[in-house]
């Protein structure tokens, strides 16, 4: 199995996230540079939480059309398993992979504390491990993460079952259309969270209960 | 030739920023003030000089990269025109 963690100028969870793929996998990914036009044939691609480019014009867009992107794009839809993260799903949004977009929270204020999640899909390639509407606790860090589509997007988000995670009922940190904290392809296989798995993945972190989206998603592809 | 584009939100699309200058402008005394919305505006520099084939080009732009249409729209003026 190949794993590739894409860096962006600016991503600064590439390195958190690469250390839960080999705690998982056994072997560390590949850190696959923003400017590079080839990316060696992978399983999994991760794309991390940071400030990429500056988060300058809007969150993720300018990462959106990088060079790498292209080549990240091409492999999700050749089967590739993709998870974003916070800025990840930012990128995520903006080049197309997933719907919607993430707006800058409704109370204006960078949030950065713990939430309560509810695994609403546990059938995404990233999610197997958890029992459905388990609730977990997973840290937030971000100032635009106000998850928005229209009703019809959202409708549809539903009806195929492409919302994986929901902040629990009076937990929702950024005004997020129906509580949403993170979403699917109609496949699975492509995942966007705002929540940061990798930093509640060893009990030294405070929990683990992001360790089983690695540990699941290493399962789901061996 | 000179463009300069408007980027605003769509209607409906809340405005956490354009809410917080309207409550401030009411707290500074400014009555009247009914709402406010915030956008950004971009201004580019084109070596075209024909005005269909620049505003063709500044649409791909604003589609591409410049706008997220999924909540923003967006206005193109070209230099000269009113």
């Amino acid at each position: 199995m190949q794993a590739s963690v894409i860096v962006f100028p600016g991503s600064n969870c590439d390195r958190d996230v690469a250390v839960c793929i080999e705690a998982a996998m056994g072997k560390a990914p590949l850190m696959a540079w923003h400017g590079d036009s080839d990316l060696p044939k992978s399983d999994l691609i991760v794309l991390p939480g940071g400030f990429s480019y500056g988060d300058y014009l809007r969150c993720g867009s300018m990462a959106a059309n990088s060079p790498i992107m292209r080549e990240v794009v091409a492999q999700a839809k050749k089967g590739a398993a993709v998870l974003g993260i916070c800025n990840g799903f930012q990128v995520l949004t903006e080049c197309g992979l997933l719907p919607g977009v993430l707006m800058q929270n409704k109370g204006l204020n960078f949030v950065c504390r713990n939430t309560r999640l509810t695994v609403t899909n546990n059938k995404t390639a990233f999610t197997a491990q958890y029992k459905a509407g388990e609730e977990i606790t997973v840290p937030v860090a971000h100032n635009e993460g106000n998850y928005f589509a229209d009703d019809d997007t959202l409708k549809r988000l539903q009806d195929d079952d492409c919302i994986a995670f929901t902040y629990a009922a009076g937990d929702n940190p950024n005004g997020a259309c129906l509580d949403i904290a993170g979403i699917c392809d109609p496949s699975g296989r492509i995942v966007g969270m705002m929540p940061h798995p990798e930093r509640r993945a060893e009990a030294a972190l405070g929990g683990e209960d992001g360790k089983r989206m690695f540990s699941g998603i290493v399962e789901a592809l061996s | 030739m000179k463009a300069t584009i408007h980027i605003t939100l769509k209607n409906g699309v809340l405005d956490p920023q354009g809410k917080a200058i309207e409550n401030a402008l009411g707290q500074l005394g400014f009555g009247g003030v009914d709402e406010v919305r915030q956008g950004k505006l971009i201004e580019v520099n084109l070596s075209e000089s024909d005005p269909q084939k620049a505003e063709a080009a500044l649409t791909d732009m604003c589609e591409k990269l410049l706008a997220n249409t999924v909540i923003e729209n967006y206005q193109i003026h070209l230099d000269g025109e009113a």
